[in-house]
């Protein structure tokens, strides 16, 4: 018998990863660390006080908000059920608008590629405007009240109901299609008894979660004066009454769980 | 004998069935007569003060103003990096979250679905309204926009953690106690190596949202872009608006593309 070891050393076991990755991995940790350091000393650069100073501070201010003033509760109720209705109308109408858009934006429905595309950039670039930005260019335009409010959230929810739905219709088995053109049917008879019967049900499912983002776009459209409740809290807000404010962030809160409560068991039963 | 085909019977449509849709027919339709009657628009004014304004903003959106390139790419960044570090934070917090809200990790429902609640409860507020309880408590300024993000990301990337350590094969985990590994050993070798690309993919895309989040946050005095966004809507200044929604169009768009490219190369 030789001598030689037959144990495994340390330097013999091969790296779990290699040294590629492990210096890439660190190059990238070291990269996001440094970004979060320059993120952190350039947002609190204008802070008054420091880190430290903001955060003793915010407990005393915090105290302030309470107790809620529930006082306001039967003021606050009519802005509510505005909000509400403004959500639902939004979402009603983007729902139609939706239809032609998505079918478009489909590529096994549009098979005509520069119309698919030019379709497709369009919604992408709709998507990129957030909805308060809307909101305030439609302000500027129509004045302050409802209308602006809806048409904002009317173009926003588009967007994304739109590039939801072509998904859900890009993922329908096509086999029906084919066979309904085989056998002589035009686009239209097509699209009502092959495509809407395996849609239907994922497009009222993604309706209602449309609706959801709506309620919480909604609710803060009036920071902007589009209408709503978010116009009665700017006001608290102004006039640092902050118990009322708080209270009606409490209501905000309440419905907008409670809506998607019902909505996602909707959502639950329906798929 | 030749059989006779005959197409099988119809199903046939349970009382209940026609009871429960028309119940949810008659429930739409009161929604939508509630909703259009009681509604209060005021068409009119509407109308008349879009025929005034539709000249002086349309066509003012759309010839940016170039003069205001450097202010906007200034507000832009410091948007980019509310984003990056509210996203980081709440990326962070959402770990221990996850942890105790995902039903095979910490043992126990009555954990997971305290957890649970936390992550809806907090998931529940608008990030902008986190916006305003924050500029009250530490002032008008960047880090207040970074705290809103924070928190209201930590809401959703929490449950969205939960969900993957949920789904993770356990397998791996049980083999690990059974040949007597301690926890530490399990959370590195076992539970760790499965859902680390999926945290960062999710990470990664909430990034993403942050963005398009955090370009508004201004709007209540928490910083990055939406300050600019409420000086030129106040100074009807409505060619800085349209270098303000070019700038986070581009924004946008180029961060969720290079975003879709780095999940894909991860997952």
């Amino acid at each position: 018998m030789t001598n030689e070891k037959k144990t495994i050393t340390n330097r013999d076991v091969p790296a779990i990863y290699p040294v590629k990755t492990k210096i890439q991995v660190s190059v990238i940790f070291f990269v996001v660390l440094a970004i979060y350091l320059t993120s952190m000393t350039w947002t609190q650069s204008q802070m008054a006080g420091g880190f430290t100073g903001a955060l003793g501070n915010m407990f005393n201010v915090m105290v302030k908000f309470f107790p809620p003033n529930t006082a306001v509760i039967p003021a606050v109720w009519g802005p509510m059920v505005e909000t509400i209705q403004m959500a639902i109308i939004a979402t009603t109408v983007a729902a139609i608008l939706t239809v032609p858009l998505a079918l478009l934006a489909a590529e096994n429905v549009t098979t005509n590629k520069p119309l698919y595309l030019i379709t497709r950039t369009f919604l992408n670039i709709l998507r990129t405007i957030p909805d308060l930005v809307l909101a305030v260019i439609f302000v500027g335009l129509f004045g302050i009240g409802l209308f602006p409010g809806i048409l904002a959230l009317i173009i926003f929810s588009l967007g994304i109901l739109a590039k939801l739905i072509s998904e859900t219709i890009e993922a329908v088995d096509m086999n029906p299609m084919e066979a309904m053109r085989a056998s002589g049917a035009n686009v239209f008879q097509m699209i009502w008894y092959a495509l809407i019967p395996q849609v239907l049900p994922q497009y009222v499912s993604l309706v209602l979660y449309v609706f959801e983002i709506n309620i919480r776009a909604s609710v803060v459209l009036g920071l902007v004066g589009a209408g709503g409740i978010g116009l009665i809290l700017n006001q608290q807000l102004g006039f640092y009454n902050y118990p009322n404010a708080m209270m009606i962030i409490i209501i905000i809160f309440i419905v907008v769980i409670a809506i998607e409560y019902i909505s996602t068991k909707i959502r639950e039963a329906l798929i | 004998m030749e059989k006779e085909f005959t197409l099988p019977p119809k199903p046939k449509n349970s009382t209940f069935k026609l009871i429960r849709n028309i119940v949810i027919t008659v429930l739409v339709i009161a929604l939508y007569v509630w909703t259009f009657t009681s509604i209060d628009i005021d068409w009119g004014r509407a109308i008349e003060r879009a025929a005034n304004n539709f000249q002086r903003v349309i066509p003012q959106l759309f010839s940016p103003d170039w003069s205001a390139t450097g202010k906007v790419a200034l507000s832009m960044l410091e948007t980019v990096f509310i984003a990056f570090a509210g996203s980081l934070m709440a990326a962070i917090l959402a770990v221990p979250l996850a942890f105790l809200a995902a039903r095979n990790m910490m043992g126990g429902v009555i954990i997971s679905t305290i957890g649970k609640w936390i992550l809806s409860a907090v998931r529940a507020f608008p990030d902008i309204i986190l916006a305003i309880l924050f500029v009250v408590a530490v002032g008008p300024n960047a880090f207040a926009g970074v705290l809103a993000i924070a928190i209201g990301s930590t809401g959703m990337l929490g449950k969205m953690f939960a969900e993957i350590l949920e789904g993770i094969d356990m397998n791996v985990v049980e083999a690990m106690e059974a040949s007597g590994a301690n926890k530490i050993q399990i959370l590195f070798h076992g539970v760790l190596p499965q859902i680390t690309p999926e945290f960062l993919s999710y990470a990664i895309y909430r990034f993403e949202v942050d963005i398009r989040a955090s370009s508004i946050l201004g709007i209540v005095g928490a910083g990055g872009i939406g300050t600019l966004i409420i000086f030129a809507s106040n100074n009807r200044n409505w060619s800085e608006m349209g270098t303000i929604l070019l700038a986070i169009i581009l924004v946008v768009t180029v961060i969720d593309f290079a975003s879709a490219r780095i999940r894909r190369k991860i997952v």
